[in-house]
């Protein structure tokens, strides 16, 4: 059988999703936030809800999401996409609404809104890519880079005397009556990619149920910023981020 | 039950990561030494084995991979 | 039907405006004083009968972007504070003014600088005029002077929101904020449909339908050519606005030797000033810029051929002096008088002053 024979309509199994823009995503060559968008959004075309729902962009790697999801969406301040999803949920309550942020975004400058959103239990999605570095302003120091990790702003490596301890969040929102389902993920591999999908599914799921935050970490890689190739930096990642940000749910709602 | 299956690669929008190829049970997928217009080394089908998986695409955080897939 | 007059403070006012304008949420933190906004707000709990969604927020720089994200809906929406809580609020104001949203912001100004003082003030106008936050943009603001104001301009800013998709500040203070007076309410008005949003404001997150491209909202440019368009079209928003919006009420000018110009309670102040110069034989009369932004230049540049000298009396140490002489292009002397930290100033003092003009 020839390529040619095989290239039709009726044998497609896999393309990019509508619900991404045609536009060229701005990431760096491997980064996961391409594969978090993607997922987010064959997530939201399999639901079939392009027109109901609502997204939050953030300030950061993913400041230009908006270019990139093809729904209507809001480019928030740094650290406040939970707080306008807050609003726009509670305003629009039969809407899906998803918060897309990182690191920086919604462990450091956003904490306040991230622990007060998660805390109330707003019917929201957050959507959280956890790379331990800041990205975007070319590798400074976030609040969840590793002990011993070098970036640009911990030169020597991050010291935990100096520069405190790298946050575990998704632990932290875990504990937090208002969230209703709270899961870590990575997206470096097929089968990860798969299980990342299922979550995320889930979690725009749970949003018709009215019961809370649905907070998804995705572990990520920054080659740029470790200064690694693409495929080295998902072996650092496995090696090294993955035993501090162990994979897996940290809450999941009880069986009724 | 087998499958044969081939990728169609958006080359210009391949950044040539390489993640794709970490992905591939076949081996049938590489970077090339052809360079698009970015300057990016982009993917290249390298052998006939593909069995239409479509690991590389589910991979690629930049959706420049199509799979096509026939049962066989 | 009779008209309704209830007894209410300058605070709960604007509640009750907000809730029978048909206003669409409220995010607000306490501050004094005017932490009685969102006490009348949950106390009425609006909800059940009108929808309008009320929420105490955590800190005031996350009402103000909850603000953000019901304004890029299409909501009505609004927020309340004090002078250090809209400080707080600046980056988000920013954001909305740069994305052109409509909002509506109320400050109920009080001393500082730093945590100051609880006691009135009007010591943020630079700071509402002039900016505040970062970047080239304005804010239509209204100056109350009574109670009634307090309740009327709250759809008076949504109207002017909406119609320059901007935020809106109304400039209060604590005497207008705590003062009890007569207010004629009107009758509850219904929110906007989602539909209505959809056909009136088609820039608003609505959902995304099969038949237009996705909305999107941001202040975001960061190709520099396109971004100067932006400030291009702010611009000429903000020139239509000045030529559109100016609102200003005089009091005793027609034969003005001397014109008074204040605005807030210092407007009120000094009415009972004009009434003792009247008396002593000064002819002295007084200007009240309603909107401090845009400010009324050309009245009071006509006024200025007029008068022989300005005095302007303002709750701080002369900020919208500086617009005063801007606008007469120093045909008359303008001198300020202030009290500030709280204080208010009396009107005989002020009377005082009046006199070695």
């Amino acid at each position: 059988m020839t390529r040619e024979e095989i290239i039709k309509p009726e044998n497609l199994v896999y393309k990019k999703t509508k619900v991404l823009t045609d536009t060229v995503m701005h990431f760096c060559p491997g980064c996961g936030h391409g594969t978090t968008h993607k997922l987010v959004a064959e997530v939201i075309e399999e639901m079939g809800i392009q027109s109901e729902t609502l997204g939050v962009a953030p300030v950061g790697c993913a400041v230009l999401a908006y270019n990139y999801f093809d729904v209507d969406i809001v480019e928030a301040a740094h650290g406040r996409a939970p707080a306008l999803a807050t609003a726009m949920k509670r305003l629009r309550p039969e809407k899906f609404v998803f918060t897309y942020q990182g690191d920086g975004d919604l462990a450091a400058i956003g904490t306040g809104e991230t622990i007060h959103a998660c805390n109330r239990g707003e019917n929201i999605t957050i959507i959280f890519v956890n790379n331990g570095i800041y990205g975007m302003t070319g590798g400074q120091m976030a609040p969840t880079t590793l002990e011993g990790m070098v970036t640009s702003t911990s030169p020597y490596g991050r010291e935990q005397q100096f520069n405190g301890h790298p946050l575990k969040i998704t632990e932290l929102v875990a504990q937090l009556p208002g969230t209703y389902y709270v899961t870590r993920q990575a997206v470096y591999t097929p089968a990860l990619v798969r299980k990342a999908k299922r979550a995320i599914r889930q979690a725009f799921e749970y949003q018709k149920l009215n019961k809370g935050v649905s907070f998804v970490e995705i572990v990520s890689n920054c080659n740029s910023g470790w200064k690694m190739s693409p495929v080295k930096a998902n072996e650092w990642l496995e090696e090294n981020m993955l035993p501090f940000y162990p994979l897996g749910d940290l809450k999941v709602p009880e069986k009724e | 039950m087998a499958f044969k299956g081939t990728i169609v690669i958006d080359t210009e929008k391949c950044k040539g990561c390489g993640v794709c190829v970490t992905g591939c049970p076949q081996k049938c997928i590489a970077l090339g030494k052809k360079a698009n217009k970015k300057g990016y080394n982009h993917l290249e089908i390298i052998a006939d084995t593909c069995i239409g998986c479509a690991n590389c695409a589910i991979l690629c955080p930049d959706g420049v991979i199509e799979v096509y897939k026939v049962k066989v | 039907m009779a008209k309704e007059i209830k007894l209410m403070k300058g605070n709960e006012a604007i509640a009750e405006g907000a809730i029978r304008c048909g206003c669409d949420g409220y995010f607000g933190y306490p501050i004094t004083p005017q932490s009685e906004i969102l006490e009348h707000l949950t106390l009425e709990n609006p909800y059940p009968k009108t929808g309008m969604v009320v929420l105490q927020a955590e800190s005031e720089t996350a009402s103000i972007n909850m603000v953000y994200g019901g304004a890029a809906c299409g909501k009505r929406v609004m927020t309340t504070s004090s002078s250090p809580g809209i400080s707080l609020m600046q980056e988000g104001l920013s954001y909305i003014a740069g994305a052109e949203l409509p909002a509506l912001v109320v400050n109920v100004v009080r001393g500082g600088p730093g945590l100051g003082t609880i006691q009135p003030s009007q010591a943020d106008y630079f700071q509402t005029v002039k900016g505040g936050g970062h970047g080239d943009y304005k804010l239509i603001t209204l100056a109350p002077a009574s109670v009634q104001e307090m309740y009327d301009f709250v759809e008076l800013g949504f109207d002017l929101a909406f119609k320059y998709r901007n935020p809106v500040m109304l400039l209060s203070d604590g005497v207008i904020g705590q003062v009890m007076e007569k207010v004629e309410v009107g009758d509850y008005k219904p929110r906007w449909t989602n539909e209505y949003i959809a056909k009136n404001h088609p820039w608003a997150l609505v959902g995304k339908p099969e038949s237009r491209g996705h909305n999107i909202i941001t202040s975001l440019q960061l190709d520099p050519v396109v971004q100067e368009k932006v400030n291009h079209k702010l611009q000429a928003k903000y020139k239509v606005c000045e030529e559109n919006e100016v609102r200003y009420e005089t009091f005793q000018t027609e034969d003005a030797e001397i014109l008074l110009v204040a605005y807030g309670s210092s407007a009120r102040i000094c009415q009972k000033v004009v009434q003792l110069g009247r008396e002593a034989g000064i002819k002295v009369g007084l200007l009240r810029p309603i909107t401090l932004w845009p400010f009324p230049k050309k009245p009071l540049l006509e006024l200025s051929k007029q008068v022989k000298s300005i005095l302007t009396v303002e709750m701080s140490a002369g900020q919208m002096i500086e617009d005063v002489k801007l606008a007469v292009e120093c045909r008359v002397p303008v001198q300020h008088y202030g009290r500030y930290g709280g204080m208010i100033p009396t009107p005989t003092e002020i009377f005082e002053v009046l006199k070695t003009l």
